[in-house]
């Protein structure tokens, strides 16, 4: 009896308390937005290119957090997406994403430059002229020198080891380890970067490149007073430009932006930034688990990853149509792929490799990412959000989503490997994700006889020792690679240059090009970099996708896409082709 | 007792060393077997772009092209008298005890380990007073109930606690009380001097009984099992016979003779939790050390992770020194001589 009781007691105890979790969810009620009379009805993609909620209201702090640490805050030495995405906040580069839904917000539109750069020298040569009033923080207007100094300091990769270096492969006659803070006059980049006047800035490349304004969108080019200048010491207060400034920032903990009384809007007539909170808070290491928690029950308004909730959070927002309609399945200019090595037999061998393309189960590969919420069925390799991008599909893979075993094995017949071959795989062992791509393609190919090994390797050394390591990986068998690459920005070069032009190949290690190596690939990248005319250079890039799958040189996977929650806090909101996230220049908050 | 103090000093000091030389040498002397280079340490800190030569710079420019005592050396000299730092627009002094500069964001050690000590502070501390009193107090009511519903129920919850891994009962904890209910913070911390006492202790109330629920059930077995021992001592029954109250019985003789153990552990305890409590920090964002150790430990930053393990030590010998001194207070059999 006593037993009993003591049984019913505990029982329903443990009800209560799961009933009580079960319970928890969002805060704010659904459907209303919270925003003024033309607020739109919480749904499902409501902010997926388009806006939801808009406003122009004032006011509020956004909430931002992130499971990691930031790269950087100083723009001359950041290479995180998410982070260009908000240092539009504080720093204006020459040229910048407009702050825009959808596809207007994947064109770069002049920021700190007055227009886009005028190319001369077959585009050799570039110049921008600097918009007249802009100031930094402390009042002090912005002249061409200070963009100067600004991309001299970025060329520093001994100082500032993290950000790309574009600037260091184009301008004309960089030395090597060139250092600004030993060439304090920049003398020795004279003639990769002119001031002629104030208000006029000439870059001079070692060759042709057609897309120099996506290089002038680089967070780099954002006007750094070289006075105020503190090296690696600057990222604890860059010196703004933009609408927002520094208030505090710790490199381990977050940071806080406030406004900045010295910018001016009547100056920045086109990037579409709206500054609309009146503080932004970012704080790193936050739990993903608590983020998305947080997300859901108001308490935080953004999770600055931008690439999606976990997949345990995901399976509930989609199975709660309240959550549901609080959710964007944002498309991202990132390609989750297999790349396959050529420099291991017998994968050298165009028929063995479509062999592997006819025979790959493609549900399957977007099964591991989480079913068509994770991405789009992926048939080349530029997803459809990078500018002038075509969709083409050589190998039927939508019409046979789950491989053609015929057209495999005719393939396999025709590389004089009948019965199939035995091929390792490679995949980053703490992502689930690849693991279940590489399991997924071990079941399908094995039905054609290829048989694959997994081979995990940790992520943080993946590219730099192991399978990005040309001589680890052909010594290894590594004839397969799960990858995955987003764009440094949305157009063919962003996209392409980096995975697919062989002379990127390093031996040292540290690849992002995995296994592809075409010549003919190589010359259409170098006609691309050429072709001054917008449409004739995507038409090139478009030419650079079919040789490379006409040569069958990787198994595209699935188009990425994140499934990104939304809170009523929100207003404003929106992602783009630009940053395939919200956008962070051009959100703001829910007024009451 | 001078003489003890100093013994004990110069012990942990070389104590000290030898896990700071441990922690280097596992950090580059296991990635040497595994036949990595300097370039292929100093490939983890550079960007996704860098080239050859860059990444050969930064292995010189982090000392990994020299050999390991030098490396080694370089470091205990930075604890001992500072050391310079390049930062590009000029040289810093360092000063001592300095910790090195973080790989990845090239900022001093030091002050980043120093301002998350108080995070860790106010958790362990919190923590450990909920866990005492309600740990020990379970075991005084336990051993004087012992057999009954009471001291069964008590046991049972007690099991319950220290089998539930934090990161279970936090996670739990979090989606009822915070994220479900609103009843608390949902995450990270407001620090003592930007908000007052009240707020401070009450948004840290979640994560000090959740660690405490961890501990507390241990601490309620061991002064159960305690008390049960000492309650039947022949001193305790003459303490009783005398006509003393059973509340002086049981707390002046029982509980203090019982109390050298739990001493032992408590040291022992706290003195790990001040080097970082990992996963409640990472469970409710707390940035205090266990969360820099995590940040450490993946980026495989070595001067924050020397920085963390020198801390974590530090504190557990500090903890131990304490409890040892403790026991000349706590039991009158001990002299420290």
């Amino acid at each position: 009896m006593r037993w009993n009781r003591i049984t019913t007691a505990t029982a329903v105890s443990a009800a209560v308390a799961l009933s009580l979790v079960a319970c928890g969810g969002p805060k704010a009620s659904s459907g209303g937005s919270g925003g003024g009379a033309d607020a739109t009805k919480a749904a499902y993609d409501a902010a997926s290119g388009k806006i939801f909620n808009p406003s122009d209201k004032k006011g509020g702090t956004l909430r931002m957090a992130i499971t990691e640490k930031w790269d950087s805050t100083d723009p001359g030495d950041t290479y995180y997406g998410l982070s260009w995405n908000l240092a539009r906040n504080y720093v204006r580069p020459l040229m910048v994403f407009k702050s825009a839904p959808g596809a207007e917000g994947g064109k770069v539109v002049p920021d700190l430059a007055e227009a886009a750069g005028v190319p001369t020298d077959d585009a050799k040569t570039w110049t921008y002229k600097i918009r007249k009033g802009v100031k930094f923080e402390d009042g002090t207007e912005v002249t061409s020198k200070d963009v100067k100094y600004a991309v001299a300091r970025s060329l520093d990769k001994n100082t500032l080891t993290q950000g790309p270096t574009y600037f260091n492969d184009f301008l004309l006659d960089v030395p090597k380890n060139y250092s600004v803070f030993k060439d304090p006059s920049m003398s020795q980049i004279a003639k990769a970067i002119e001031t002629p006047d104030p208000n006029t800035i000439v870059f001079h490349l070692n060759k042709s490149f057609a897309g120099f304004d996506y290089f002038a969108q680089l967070p780099s080019t954002a006007p750094v007073p070289q006075a105020k200048d503190t090296g690696t010491k600057y990222q604890l207060h860059p010196i703004s430009t933009g609408p927002y400034k520094f208030e505090s920032n710790d490199p381990n903990k977050g940071f806080t932006l406030v406004r900045n009384d010295q910018y001016d809007p009547s100056t920045d007539p086109e990037s579409g930034r709206k500054a609309l909170p009146d503080k932004i808070t970012v704080a790193y290491n936050v739990n993903g688990a608590d983020i998305d928690n947080r997300l859901q029950a108001g308490d935080l308004d953004v999770d600055i990853a931008g690439t999606g909730v976990l997949a345990e959070t995901q399976a509930k927002i989609l199975a709660n149509p309240d959550l549901k309609a609080h959710a964007d399945n944002v498309l991202s200019t990132r390609l989750n792929f297999t790349v396959f090595n050529t420099q291991v037999k017998p994968l050298d061998n165009l028929d063995c490799r479509k062999a592997v393309l006819y025979a790959a189960d493609h549900e399957g590969y977007q099964r591991a990412y989480g079913g068509p919420v994770g991405g789009d069925i992926a048939t080349n390799l530029m997803p459809p959000s990078v500018a002038g991008a075509q969709k083409f599909d050589d190998y039927g893979f939508e019409q046979d989503k789950n491989g053609n075993v015929d057209k495999a094995k005719q393939s396999l017949e025709a590389c004089g490997m009948p019965k199939g071959f035995s091929m390792n795989i490679a995949y980053r062992a703490d992502r689930p994700k690849e693991k279940a791509v590489a399991e997924s393609l071990q079941q399908s190919l094995s039905r054609v006889g290829i048989k694959l090994t997994p081979k995990p390797y940790p992520t943080g050394d993946y590219t730099k020792l192991y399978a990005g390591k040309p001589d680890y990986a052909k010594a290894n068998g590594l004839g397969m690679i799960v990858y995955s690459w987003g764009a440094d920005w949305p157009d063919g070069f962003g996209f392409l240059s980096q995975i697919v032009d062989s002379r990127v190949i390093r031996p040292a290690g540290g690849n992002t090009n995995l296994g592809v190596r075409i010549p003919e690939v190589d010359q259409l990248v170098d006609k691309a970099l050429s072709t001054t005319d917008e449409t004739a250079r995507n038409q090139v890039w478009v030419d650079v996708d079919k040789k490379v799958m006409e040569q069958a040189a990787v198994l595209p996977g699935i188009w990425a896409k994140g499934l990104l929650y939304r809170p009523d806090t929100l207003a404003n909101v929106f992602s783009n082709d630009g940053q395939n996230m919200y956008d962070y220049a051009g959100i703001g908050l829910a007024q009451k | 007792m001078f003489a003890y103090l100093v013994r004990r000093v110069i012990g942990a000091v070389i104590l000290l060393f030898i896990v700071t030389a441990v922690t280097f040498s596992i950090f580059f002397l296991v990635p040497k077997l595994g036949g990595a280079t300097a370039d292929d340490l100093a490939s983890r800190y550079v960007g996704k772009s860098a080239g050859v030569e860059q990444i050969h710079n930064t292995a010189v420019k982090l000392g990994f092209t020299d050999p390991l005592y030098k490396q080694y050396g370089r470091f205990v000299k930075g604890l001992v008298v500072g050391a310079d730092y390049d930062y590009g627009a000029g040289i810093e002094r360092c000063p001592a005890p300095c910790f090195g500069y973080s790989f990845l964001t090239q900022q001093p050690v030091w002050p980043d380990l120093v301002s998350r000590i108080p995070v860790t502070a106010s958790l362990a501390g919190g923590a450990a007073f909920i866990w005492l009193i309600t740990g020990v107090g379970t075991g005084v009511i336990s051993a004087l109930r012992r057999g009954s519903v009471l001291d069964r129920s008590l046991m049972s919850v007690a099991l319950a606690g220290v089998s539930l891994p934090i990161f279970f009962t936090g996670l739990l904890s979090l989606s009822i009380f915070s994220y479900g209910l609103g009843w608390t913070q949902q995450g990270g911390v407001n620090p003592l001097d930007e908000t007052n006492p009240f707020w401070w202790a009450y948004d840290l109330l979640l994560p000090w009984v959740t660690l405490a629920f961890l501990y507390a059930a241990a601490y309620a077995r061991l002064t159960r099992a305690g008390m049960l021992e000492t309650l039947n001592e022949d001193y305790v029954r003459t303490a009783r016979a005398k006509g003393l109250t059973e509340r002086t019985v049981v707390i002046k003789h029982g509980l203090r003779s019982a109390l050298t153990p739990i001493l032992t552990i408590f040291g022992l305890d706290l003195g790990l939790l001040m080097g970082g409590a990992i996963l409640t920090e990472t469970t409710f964002s707390l940035p205090g050390i266990g969360q820099y150790a995590i940040i450490a430990l993946r980026a495989n930053d070595l001067p924050k992770v020397l920085g963390v393990t020198l801390v974590a030590a530090f504190f557990i010998v500090l903890a131990n020194l304490v409890v040892d001194l403790l026991y000349a207070v706590v039991d009158p059999r001990v002299r420290i001589s």
